[in-house]
């Protein structure tokens, strides 16, 4: 058991930070949240575009060609499919990149679309996904829809053409009709969210050679984590440079008592959800993928709320990056596996794998789940 | 990243699974925890039979004569033998997880032969010695005094908090041996015979009703100066390699017994009828993650030692055991609260295993540092926070 970063992982974050550095500074990320503010087209006094949020098709699409240059979207296909071949350890370790960087767009179900859907893996094709009715982020601009309907994957286009997918699609569909979504002015300015209110039926599903839903759906909620882990570690080290920079009563507020505890808080929660994310990132078992999940949405979400505390009147501005953390953590928490669903599948744990289930051992095999067919 | 284990490592588990299986039913029972000579006397027959199968001092130094195992080596060590049942280190915990490791490391040959194998043996019993009614926390500034008299030094003060004194045949003390120094730069670290005259040990009751824990009062206490480890003054560092093992290795495991503790809950819950409650179910799957997480930080720093220390044994554990202690202790009590809420009116009863449970574990956040102190660790140590006042 070697329970750390090899030499390869290391060198694969750091190329990873340095790249996103260069590909979304932070300048990148401010017009996109003052587009989306106040003045912005998405804001109370904007044009209101459908889809909420002012962030449009036009400058996901530009950064998703970049990204996918870069090979973000490819990570894990074979070298033989123009991919890197990578594992899940390493994925979850460049999304944690993306995640401290408040990277934009569709990221995890373009990923998973990889290989899938046809221009994903290069970033020609932007892919959103949702698992039930709820939020579904840049669903006006995306190519295509995954569908993770329990154990179910159906693929939804926006263009019903011949299908030029080698692997095969279960299923295509037009969209937005098939789909009953609702536009909303997103909180979040910089992910333009449509709430669905029900999943079309799947009549005329046809079976395909798919992975299954269920594997999907835990590398979905496995990869948020650790967008949102990202952003919680980032929101620490935004938090410790400006309590040691800012002076108060003649001395840094980071030398009173109260600002470092609320220090040594955000980076214990932060630390155990990384912990936790890379070890499901490794096992990928129901249970440390739950943990993972709920841990990595608390520490995002209380991280930058503790962050803007600690930033003061500062961090209350549109101004400062705490709120896009803070609106960001948010939407992630309620994509893919929220508290509830995590703590009542993490209670059921209990009676089901103890004590067994405390051995370490390797991650248990997830079962295949037939894809539904009429 | 790797959490699975090496042909050697599951070799090793199945012996000491098959060890277990074989000798814990030949175990007698333990004492009730207030009969601290019969629980000395259980716990150090526990330590013999761990030595006589070559399971004493795993993670020291074999030139300590420990096994020299690796840090998984003795995780696993630790997890198998709570997941079998095995009794816990209890009286024996100073001297094989303090003042053993902080010999191995600081003393001399002839103090690591006097006193390394007695405890490994579990012949004798070790206490600590370092809090005092004015410097609990703040552990610099102790004013147990020792003055240089020839060959010995005489030492008088008061010590407080000290478990298992009552049964202990030494004490790891910490001494103020010159008065006019920096306040950290001015303490020596000493083995004490709790024979010795001068050492008068009484026993405190703790809210739990328990005298697992005394003070002692040292009334110009002789002790050679053969018995100080390290240098003369420079205790405090000497305290630190202490410290950091109590922080790093210490509750290992505890967290597996919580996870344990944790399932029985749930069961408990089904079998009684509060599994119905949704706001107490989502309680107890949000501890089986904080429980689960914090597992995986205990092998993260396992795995941390290790590889900074590849031949195992003397790997100190870092500041990043202020990490895990922290969250750890806020966990366990949240256990005991939930276990309350499981068990409804019956937590009202002090005769229920899990109010002696509840009510012990309410020194988990004051014990080998307060909560704050070690938020003041991470703060100032991990994070470079400006030194508060």
């Amino acid at each position: 058991m070697e329970f750390q970063l090899n030499d390869d992982q290391r060198a694969l974050r750091t190329g990873t930070r340095q790249l996103l550095a260069a590909l979304f500074p932070r300048e990148r990320l401010r017009a996109m949240v003052d587009a989306g503010g106040p003045g912005g087209a998405g804001g109370p006094g904007g044009a209101g575009r459908p889809g909420g949020a002012a962030v449009d098709g036009a400058s996901v699409r530009e950064l998703w060609r970049e990204l996918g240059a870069a090979g973000f979207f490819s990570l894990r296909l074979p070298e033989e499919r123009g991919g890197t071949g990578l594992g899940l350890p390493e994925t979850v370790l460049v999304f944690e990149e993306a995640g401290r960087v408040l990277l934009p767009g569709p990221l995890v179900a373009t990923h998973l679309a990889a290989g899938l859907v046809e221009g994903a893996a290069e970033g020609r094709a932007l892919v959103t996904a949702l698992d039930r009715p709820g939020p579904v982020e840049h669903l006006a601009s995306a190519d295509a829809v995954l569908l993770l309907d329990r154990a179910t994957l159906r693929i939804l286009r926006t263009d019903p053409g011949p299908d030029p997918d080698p692997d095969g699609d279960a299923c295509t569909a037009v969209l937005p009709r098939a789909l009953r979504a609702r536009s909303v002015r997103a909180v979040d300015p910089t992910t333009p969210l449509h709430l669905v209110s029900q999943l079309p039926d799947d009549a005329g599903a046809v079976p395909g050679e798919l992975p299954d839903a269920v594997r999907l759906r835990r590398e979905a909620a496995l990869l948020t984590a650790a967008l949102q882990l990202g952003s919680a570690l980032r929101t620490v080290e935004m938090t410790v440079a400006h309590v040691k920079a800012r002076s108060q009563f003649g001395r840094p507020v980071g030398s009173f008592q109260a600002v470092q505890h609320l220090c040594a808080r955000m980076f214990v929660r932060a630390e155990i959800a990384r912990c936790s994310v890379y070890a499901a990132s490794l096992t990928v078992t129901f249970g440390d993928v739950s943990r993972a999940k709920l841990l990595a949405d608390t520490a995002a979400v209380r991280n930058a709320r503790d962050c803007l505390q600690l930033h003061g009147g500062f961090g209350f501005t549109w101004d400062a990056d705490v709120h896009p953390h803070l609106k960001r953590a948010w939407v992630r928490a309620a994509q893919w596996q929220s508290a509830a669903e995590a703590e009542e599948g993490l209670a059921e744990e209990l009676l089901n794998e103890f004590p067994a289930g405390l051995s370490t051992g390797p991650g248990e095999v997830v079962a295949n789940v037939e894809i539904s067919s009429e | 990243m790797d959490l699975t284990f090496t042909k050697e490592e599951e070799e090793f588990r199945r012996r000491l699974r098959t060890w277990l299986r074989e000798t814990l039913p030949k175990l007698p029972a333990k004492p009730p925890p207030d009969q601290w000579p019969a629980r000395r006397a259980y716990d150090c027959a526990w330590q013999r039979a761990l030595y006589d199968a070559g399971y004493a001092g795993l993670h020291w130094p074999t030139d300590a004569g420990g096994q020299g195992a690796t840090p998984t080596q003795h995780l696993i060590f630790l997890e198998e033998t709570e997941l079998a049942g095995a009794p816990y280190v209890g009286a024996n915990f100073v001297g094989l997880l303090h003042a053993g490791p902080t010999i191995a490391v600081e003393g001399t040959a002839e103090q690591r032969a006097r006193w390394l194998p007695p405890i490994l043996r579990g012949e004798e019993v070790w206490c600590q010695g370092f809090s005092e009614p004015d410097a609990g926390s703040d552990l610099a500034s102790l004013r147990t005094r020792a003055v240089r008299d020839s060959d010995a030094y005489i030492v008088t003060g008061s010590k407080i908090w000290t478990s298992h004194a009552e049964v202990a045949d030494w004490c790891e003390l910490l001494v103020r041996t010159d008065a006019s120094a920096p306040r950290h730069r001015g303490i020596s670290w000493l083995a004490m015979p709790m024979d010795a005259p001068g050492v008068t040990v009484r026993p405190l009751r703790t809210l739990a009703g328990s005298t697992e824990f005394a003070e002692l009062f040292l009334d110009e206490v002789r002790i050679p100066l053969s018995h100080r480890v390290g240098a003369e003054n420079d205790g405090w560092r000497v305290t630190m390699v202490t410290l950091s093992y109590e922080r790093g290795t210490a509750f290992v495991g505890e967290v597996v017994a919580c996870r344990r503790t944790l399932a029985r809950l749930a069961r408990t819950a089904k079998e009684n009828g509060r599994w119905d409650d949704a706001v107490l179910r989502r309680r107890l799957g949000r501890l089986n993650a904080e429980f689960g997480a914090l597992w995986r930080l205990t092998q993260w720093n396992v795995s941390a030692a290790e590889r900074t220390s590849p031949g195992g044994g003397s790997a100190v554990p870092g500041v990043g055991g202020s990490v895990f202690k922290l969250r750890y202790s806020e966990a366990r009590q949240e256990l005991y609260e939930a276990a309350a809420e499981v068990i409804g009116p019956e937590a009202l009863d002090a005769g229920h295993p899990w109010t002696a449970d509840r009510l012990s574990a309410l020194s988990y956040t004051i014990a080998a540092g307060t909560s704050q102190i070690q938020q003041n660790i991470i703060a100032e140590r991990i994070l470079g926070l400006p030194k508060g006042r």
